[in-house]
């Protein structure tokens, strides 16, 4: 027993000492754990019930990104290989869901080892690589959830994300290459995180795509850790013949016009690309627009067109 | 658990050598703590001790370089940012019921005509409305922010400054102050002097003239409280963006705190600045 005592304190005085030995970060990185609630302050639609179906507004496509685009038909939700192709990191940003976050450490020296991030309804479990690892070698598998490294700078946690599946980068079939980039700063003012994705696609896009979405500190929201991924299912059997995707070939989308006419824009601003980003398509717009009347949907919200006026903006609009 | 005598004394041991080690270490690490550690008292008199380093001003202490042209990158809310969107429609905002009726009486001509086509370039709206920013050191202590888009001008504050009497204005009273990441609790003493190389800008604005959030009439009172935080990062391309978060707080025509983050891309020079005054149709 005195011999075991002995070594109980050796061990302890030697895990004080390591973590001692281990180099102190030159700032008290900040924490990041807790339960971020979304705040869909921004492109609420499109985050909530989605896009329209032709809607590339303010997504800098190139041409080969456009035509993938527009060839896309939703239908192919059917096909349970393609079920899951939404779900890519990028989607935090994309999607509507709060999410949770903490940290895991070596048991012996306390150091960060990684950040986890939680999944949200089809969305996997995210976790970015703290120690220092190299990202895998440009053959090796890719996945939905992809392979992320971070490093702080002072108080931004930077986040590199390679390896993913093609996908979407937004919810109406606009394609993301295997070989996408994804770039990502977590940023904590007091109880508020802005995370900024930068997606990196020269395949589809022809230039980097930036979004930054808000949450808050929440300690209500209920968040599972580990919410159940995406599980293909054959929903409706027998659609469509074996072996075909569902598809538009090009010119015979029948929705491209729908966005223009609706809010009165012009085809090339709803087909997106680089120029349509910068204040002077604004100006190019000025003369050509005119106001749509008033707002005939989602004008307040999800419940926005069902409840009498007066209600209609004051729920659901989170 | 049972560990021999001459095991335990092994690692003790070893436990001693790693101890003096670290401390070696320890010391050679931290210029101070070498300072400390010296034994011998000085063969000389101690010089006198240095004066204490002046305070950086503002500017010189900046984290972050702001100043240059800034372009606004519309990804986010593009339908209602890049053209007046339809009457009513105010999807994504927080608005009170009380906000609403001010909303759905928007009425663009008698703002015109009342010399109040400014009230969607407030400081809660302006950084949302798409252009180009200029920022400028004024002073040693005070920043500024021109915008091209109805041609604005935002002053940011720094250090004791005290807002003048007077009435609320579109871009009201902004205080500002550098955030700079804290050191741990173990750390080696701060260097005098210098710029910390990472932070922030934290800007707080009050005393503002009552306006719209949204062009389309969606109102903020002259009680808002806007916070923003303005970081800077650079991607790997070499581009640098400068993202905004903004809060406005506002209990009068908000539900809860409006959070948005507009983006800027930094441009080399002034050669696409483009002014063009307020219109409250456009």
């Amino acid at each position: 027993m005195k011999h075991s005592t002995l070594s109980t304190a050796a061990l302890l005085f030697m895990t004080t000492l390591v973590a001692a030995l281990v180099p102190t970060p030159a700032f008290a990185q900040l924490d990041l754990a807790g339960t971020w609630a979304n705040r869909l302050h921004e492109d609420w639609t499109d985050r909530m019930p989605g896009p329209d179906v032709v809607d590339y507004l303010g997504l800098p496509l190139n041409d080969q990104g456009r035509a993938r685009g527009l060839s896309y038909s939703a239908a192919q939700l059917s096909m349970p290989e393609r079920q899951c192709m939404y779900y890519q990191p990028f989607y935090l940003n994309m999607g509507p869901q709060s999410f949770k976050m903490w940290s895991e450490s070596e048991p012996v020296t306390g150091r960060l080892v990684a950040w986890k991030i939680s999944g949200a309804v089809d969305r996997g479990g995210r976790t970015i690589w703290m120690d220092g690892r190299p990202h895998p070698s440009d053959n090796a598998l890719h996945t939905f959830g992809g392979f992320s490294t971070g490093v702080w700078q002072g108080n931004t946690l930077t986040v590199r994300t390679t390896h993913m599946k093609a996908g979407y980068v937004r919810r109406n079939g606009v394609p993301s290459s295997p070989n996408t980039v994804l770039t990502e700063h977590f940023i904590r003012h007091g109880d508020v995180m802005t995370v900024i994705s930068v997606v990196e696609d020269p395949a589809y896009l022809s230039e980097h795509y930036v979004l930054s979405r808000n949450w808050q500190l929440d300690a209500v929201t209920p968040v599972s850790p580990y919410p159940r991924q995406c599980d293909p299912e054959v929903e409706v059997p027998g659609i469509g013949s074996a072996g075909t995707v569902p598809h538009y070939l090009p010119g015979q989308n029948p929705f491209t016009t729908e966005v223009g006419d609706l809010y009165h824009l012009p085809l090339d601003a709803v087909l997106g690309g680089p120029e349509t980003l910068y204040p002077e398509y604004r100006k190019k717009l000025k003369d050509s627009y005119s106001l749509p009347g008033t707002c005939s949907r989602y004008c307040c919200g999800w419940a926005g067109n069902n409840l009498p006026s007066g209600l209609k903006c004051t729920i659901w609009t989170m | 658990m049972t560990v021999s005598r001459r095991a335990v004394g092994l690692l003790w041991s070893s436990l001693l050598a790693a101890t003096t080690a670290s401390v070696g270490l320890g010391a050679a690490a931290h210029p101070a703590a070498q300072a400390a550690g010296a034994q011998r008292p000085p063969a000389s008199p101690p010089p006198a001790p240095a004066a204490a380093p002046r305070a950086l001003t503002p500017k010189a202490a900046a984290p972050i370089d702001l100043t240059g042209y800034w372009v606004s990158v519309v990804t986010e809310d593009w339908r209602w940012r890049m053209v007046t969107p339809a009457r009513n429609d105010f999807a994504s905002l927080p608005m009170t019921r009380e906000a609403e009726a001010v909303g759905n009486a928007w009425d663009p001509a008698k703002d015109e005509a009342a010399g109040e086509q400014c009230k969607s370039y407030g400081a809660p709206a302006v950084m949302h409305v798409p252009g180009r920013l200029h920022i400028t050191w004024q002073d040693e202590s005070t920043l500024k922010v021109e915008t091209d888009a109805g041609t604005q001008v935002r002053v940011f504050h720094f250090g004791a400054w005290a807002a003048p009497a007077g009435e609320p204005t579109w871009q009201g009273d902004s205080v500002a102050e550098w955030e700079t990441p804290e050191p741990p609790a173990n750390a080696p003493p701060p260097r005098p002097a210098g710029p910390a190389k990472f932070g922030n800008l934290k800007v707080v604005t009050t005393h503002l003239r009552p306006g719209y959030i949204r062009k389309n009439g969606a109102p903020y009172s002259a009680n808002a409280v806007l916070t923003e935080y303005w970081d800077l990062n650079v991607e790997e391309n070499g581009e640098r963006w400068l993202v905004v978060t903004s809060i406005v707080h506002d209990p009068q025509y908000l539900r809860m705190d409006w959070i948005t983050s507009p983006n800027f891309k930094a441009e080399p020079n002034g050669a696409k600045w483009d002014p063009s005054p307020c219109s409250s149709f456009w």
